[in-house]
C-alpha cells in the first residue's frame, strides 16, 4: 500500500495526532448499535439472561411451547453509559424446539440472519443512498443455548450450529447453569467443547492478536461455553438488591463470577464488540459474493474477459423489462378479446331487444290475418261442400219418389 | 492598528506560539436513553478505547491538493503546514524548471507519523495551472483527476470479491490560492472554484499575504467573501453539510469571520525574542508564520489539520463521493465513460 512513499520525519509537531479523537468525537455522535441474536430453546432463558448482561427487561411474555414453527423476535432499546450511546437490539427465537417434527426448525433462523445481510446489500447497492445514516441490523452475534443436560449436545443443536456457524460469530452458552453442579459442570464443558470439534463447528475465539488482551483472551476462550444464570428479579442481600435467584437452599448471583460465567460473558461481549463487528462484516462479504455470484455477476467472465457488472445488471434489468412489456400485451390482448365477443353478444342482444314493439304487434297481426283467411277458405270450402251435399240429397230424393210405388217407400235419414 | 475579527486571546503577547486549539469536549451535549450507570456499570464504554486501538492500528489517509498560479508559495505553504521537506522544490526559483504547457498533476505520497498516529499523506501538485497566455478550461484536467480518483474507488467497491479496506485516492481537500491582489478575485478564480465546489472540498486561501496591511487584509477578505457568495460558491465547510447546531455555530464564525485564511508560508528559522520561530525576514522586520498577529497560516493549520480533518474526509466520501457515484450509476449521467489506467490488467468493472 505504502508502495512508492517516502518516510518523512516531522521538525515539529504539526497536530495530526488528534485524529484519532477526531475521528472518535464523530462517532460518539452519531451512536453506537449492536445486534444479538439469541438461539435456544422455550424456557432456557434468554430473556433473563440478557436482562441480567445489560440491566434492563427484556422479557416478553411467556410463549407456548405450542407454536408450529419457530419465529423471531426482536426487540430494541438505547443504553448510555458515560458518552456512549447504544443502540442494543436483542433477537430471540420462539419456539425452537418445540415441533415434534424438527426438520428444519432451524432454517428460519438463517433466513433471518440472511435477510438482515440483503437489507444492508439492498442498502448498498441503490443509487441513491445514506448508508452513514442506514441503521444497521446485521446480527453482530449470535448466542447458542444448551440444555444443562450435563451429558451432550443434542443432534438439533449440532445440526443448527452447523448451519450457522458460516454466517454468524456464534458463542456457546450453556442456559440455567445453576441446575448443574461444578464438578459436572467442567465435565460437561469438555464434553461440549471437543463435541463441536469433532463436528467442525466453528465458533467464535476472542482474538488474541493483540498483546494488551491476548492473555485475558486466551484465558477467557478456555472457558467457553459459558455457564450463565440470568434472573429478572433482585434479591435483598445485606442491604443491596441483587440480581440473583433464592433457592431454599441457598442464592446464586448472578454477578459473582464463582456461581456462574455470566460476568465473564458479559465482559467479552463488551470489550469484544469492536472485533465481532468487524467479523460481522467478514460474513457479510461473503454472503455478498455469493449472492451476486448467484445473480450472475463475475469480475471475470468468460475467456477470462472482465465483465462489467452494471452491463450484467442492465442486461438483466432489460430482460426483465421486457418480459413485463410482454406479459403487459398478453393481458391487454386477451382484455381486448373479451371486450370484443361481450360486445358483439350485446349487441345481438340489443336487436334483438330493440326491435319496435308496434312491428311485433304488426307481424302478429299479420299472422292473424293469414289465418284468418285460412280459415275463411276452409270454411267456404266446407260449405261448399255442405251445398254439394245437400243437392245430392235432392237429386237422391226426386229418384227415389219416382220408384216409391213398386217398392216400399225407404225413408232416408 | 486595530486588530481583525480573528485575533484571539494573544492581544498582549507579541510573538507567541498559538496555544492549542481549545479541546473539543467528547461528550455530547445531551443524554439520552437509559442510563445504565445508574443501575451498574455494563462496560459498554470501552467501545471506544476499542475503536481508538483500531484506527491506530491501520492508519490513516489524507490526500490534499494544491491549486494556483506559479510563484504563490504553494509548495512552500504546504511543508509549512507538514513541518517537513513535503514539495522538493526549492524556495530559490529554479529557472531550469520550465512552466508546463499543460496542467500538470503531480501526486506523491508520504507517510508521516506522529504520537502513534501513522498518516499516508498525499500532495497533489497542479503545475500549469493558470500560467498559460490562454486559461481556458484549465480546470478539466484536475476536474478529470478528481473524478478519476472516484471512479477508481468506485471500481473497487463494485468488485465481488472486495478489500477488506479500499485504498483511498479520493481528494479530501483543495487550497486554491488567490492572488493578493487587493482587488478582487479573478475571472480564473471564479470559474476554477464554480466548477470544483461541486465536486471537492475547496478551502481558499490568500497567498502571500505579508504584502498586504491589516486593513487591506480585511477589506479583501470582506470582498472576497461577498464575490464568493454572490457567485453561489460554496466552499468548504459547506453550511448544508452542518450536522448540528454546534457545528454550525462554529462554522459560522469560521466562513463569516476566518475565512479565506491570509496565510504566508517559510521553511526557514529565525530567533526572535529567544525562540526559535518560522518566519520571512524583511529589512523590516521578520514575519512569524505562526503569529495571529502577522498572518492565518496558524488558524489554517489547526482547521485543517487539528480539527476538521477527519470531517474532510468524512464529507468526500459521504456526499462527494455519493454524488458521483449516483451520476455515474444512473446512466452515465453526462460523464464521459472512463478509462482509467490501474496496475492490474483488468478493466473497469463499470
Amino acid at each position: 500500500q505504502n508502495v512508492g512513499c517516502r518516510t518523512l520525519s516531522l521538525s515539529a509537531h504539526v497536530g495530526f495526532d488528534s485524529l484519532p479523537d477526531q475521528l472518535l468525537r464523530k462517532s460518539i455522535k452519531h451512536g453506537f448499535c449492536f445486534n444479538i441474536l439469541c438461539v435456544g430453546e422455550t424456557g432456557i432463558g434468554k430473556s433473563a439472561l440478557m436482562s441480567s448482561l445489560f440491566n434492563t427487561n427484556f422479557e416478553d411474555s411467556p410463549s407456548t411451547h405450542f407454536l408450529s414453527s419457530v419465529r423471531l423476535r426482536a426487540q430494541t432499546c438505547e443504553l448510555q453509559e458515560s458518552n456512549v450511546l447504544l443502540k442494543l437490539t436483542v433477537v430471540k427465537t420462539v419456539g425452537f424446539g418445540d415441533q415434534v417434527n424438527k426438520v428444519d426448525t432451524y432454517q428460519p433462523i438463517v433466513d433471518y440472519i440472511d435477510a438482515q445481510f440483503e437489507a444492508y446489500l439492498e442498502e448498498e447497492l441503490k443509487v441513491i443512498r445514506s448508508l452513514f445514516s442506514y441503521h444497521d441490523t446485521r446480527i453482530h452475534v449470535c448466542l447458542y443455548f444448551i440444555s444443562p443436560t450435563g451429558r451432550s449436545l443434542k443432534t438439533i443443536d449440532l445440526l443448527t450450529l452447523r448451519s450457522l456457524d458460516s454466517k454468524v460469530n456464534v458463542i456457546p452458552v450453556i442456559g440455567k447453569a445453576d441446575s448443574i453442579s461444578k464438578a459436572e459442570l467442567q465435565e460437561f464443558k469438555k464434553k461440549i467443547m471437543s463435541e463441536l470439534v469433532s463436528n467442525g463447528i466453528r465458533i467464535y475465539q476472542f482474538p488474541t492478536d493483540d498483546e494488551t488482551v491476548s492473555e485475558i483472551n486466551t484465558i477467557t476462550n478456555g472457558y467457553l461455553p459459558f455457564a450463565v444464570v440470568g434472573s429478572m428479579e433482585k434479591v435483598k442481600i445485606g442491604n443491596k438488591m441483587v440480581r440473583a435467584r433464592q433457592y431454599p437452599w441457598g442464592i446464586v448471583k448472578v454477578e459473582n463470577e464463582s456461581h456462574c460465567d455470566t460476568i465473564k460473558l458479559r465482559r467479552m461481549l463488551c470489550t469484544n464488540m469492536e472485533d465481532l463487528k468487524e467479523k460481522t462484516c467478514a460474513y457479510y462479504e461473503l454472503y455478498r459474493r455469493c449472492r451476486l455470484e448467484k445473480l450472475g455477476c463475475r469480475d471475470i467472465g468468460p475467456e477470462n474477459k472482465p465483465v462489467s457488472l452494471q452491463e450484467v445488471i442492465e442486461a438483466k434489468r432489460l430482460a426483465f423489462c421486457l418480459e413485463m412489456e410482454r406479459k403487459e400485451e398478453e393481458i391487454k390482448q386477451r382484455f381486448l378479446q373479451r371486450v370484443n365477443e361481450k360486445a358483439a353478444m350485446l349487441e345481438e342482444a340489443e336487436q334483438q331487444a330493440s326491435m319496435p314493439v308496434l312491428t311485433k304487434y304488426a307481424r302478429l297481426m299479420l299472422m292473424h290475418q293469414e289465418e284468418e283467411l285460412k280459415l275463411e277458405e276452409k270454411k267456404k270450402l266446407l260449405e261448399d261442400e255442405i251445398a254439394q251435399f245437400i243437392e245430392k240429397k235432392a237429386i237422391t230424393v226426386s229418384i227415389q219418389s219416382q220408384v216409391s210405388v213398386s217398392t216400399p217407400v225407404v225413408s232416408l235419414k | 492598528p486595530h486588530a481583525g475579527p480573528v485575533e484571539s486571546k494573544n492581544e498582549a503577547a507579541m510573538s507567541e506560539l498559538v496555544p492549542e486549539p481549545r479541546q473539543k469536549p467528547v461528550v455530547p451535549m445531551k443524554p439520552m436513553g437509559i442510563n445504565t450507570s445508574l443501575l451498574g456499570y455494563i462496560g459498554i464504554d470501552t467501545i471506544i478505547e476499542q475503536m481508538r486501538k483500531k484506527t491506530m492500528k491501520t492508519g490513516f489517509d489524507f490526500n490534499i491538493m494544491v491549486v494556483g498560479q506559479s510563484g504563490l508559495g504553494k509548495s512552500t505553504l504546504v511543508n509549512t503546514l507538514f513541518k517537513s521537506q513535503v514539495s522538493r522544490k526549492s524556495s530559490g526559483w529554479n529557472r531550469e524548471e520550465k512552466i508546463p504547457k499543460t496542467v500538470e498533476i503531480k501526486a506523491i505520497g508520504h507517510v508521516i507519523e506522529e504520537g502513534g498516529v501513522k498518516m499516508k499523506l498525499t500532495v497533489i501538485d497542479t503545475p500549469g495551472f493558470g500560467d498559460q497566455i490562454n486559461n481556458e478550461n484549465c480546470w478539466e484536467p484536475i476536474e478529470k483527476y478528481i473524478n478519476e480518483q472516484y471512479e477508481k474507488f468506485l471500481k473497487e467497491e463494485v468488485n465481488i470479491a472486495r478489500k477488506k479496506r479500499i485504498p483511498d485516492t479520493r481528494v479530501h481537500c483543495c487550497l486554491y490560492f488567490i492572488s493578493p491582489t487587493g482587488h478582487s478575485l479573478r475571472p480564473l478564480d471564479l470559474e476554477f472554484m464554480k466548477h470544483l465546489s461541486k465536486v471537492v472540498n475547496i478551502i481558499p486561501v490568500i497567498a502571500k499575504a505579508d504584502t498586504m496591511t491589516l486593513e487591506e487584509k480585511t477589506e479583501f477578505k470582506q470582498r472576497v467573501r461577498k464575490e464568493l457568495e454572490v457567485n453561489g460558491i460554496e466552499f468548504y465547510p459547506q453550511k448544508e453539510f452542518d450536522e448540528d447546531l454546534e457545528d454550525k455555530t462554529e462554522n459560522d464564525k469560521i466562513r463569516q469571520e476566518s475565512m479565506p485564511f491570509a496565510v504566508v508560508g517559510s521553511d526557514k528559522e529565525y530567533q526572535v525574542n529567544g525562540k526559535r520561530v518560522l518566519g520571512r525576514k524583511t529589512p523590516w522586520g521578520i514575519i512569524e508564520v505562526e503569529n495571529l498577529n502577522h498572518c492565518e497560516f496558524a488558524l489554517l493549520r489547526d482547521f485543517v489539520i487539528r480539527t476538521h480533518l477527519q470531517d474532510l474526509k468524512e464529507v468526500t466520501h459521504n456526499i462527494h463521493y455519493e454524488t458521483y457515484r449516483a451520476k455515474r450509476l444512473n446512466g452515465n449521467g453526462g460523464l464521459p465513460p472512463m478509462t482509467v489506467k490501474t496496475e492490474e490488467n483488468h478493466e473497469s468493472n463499470l
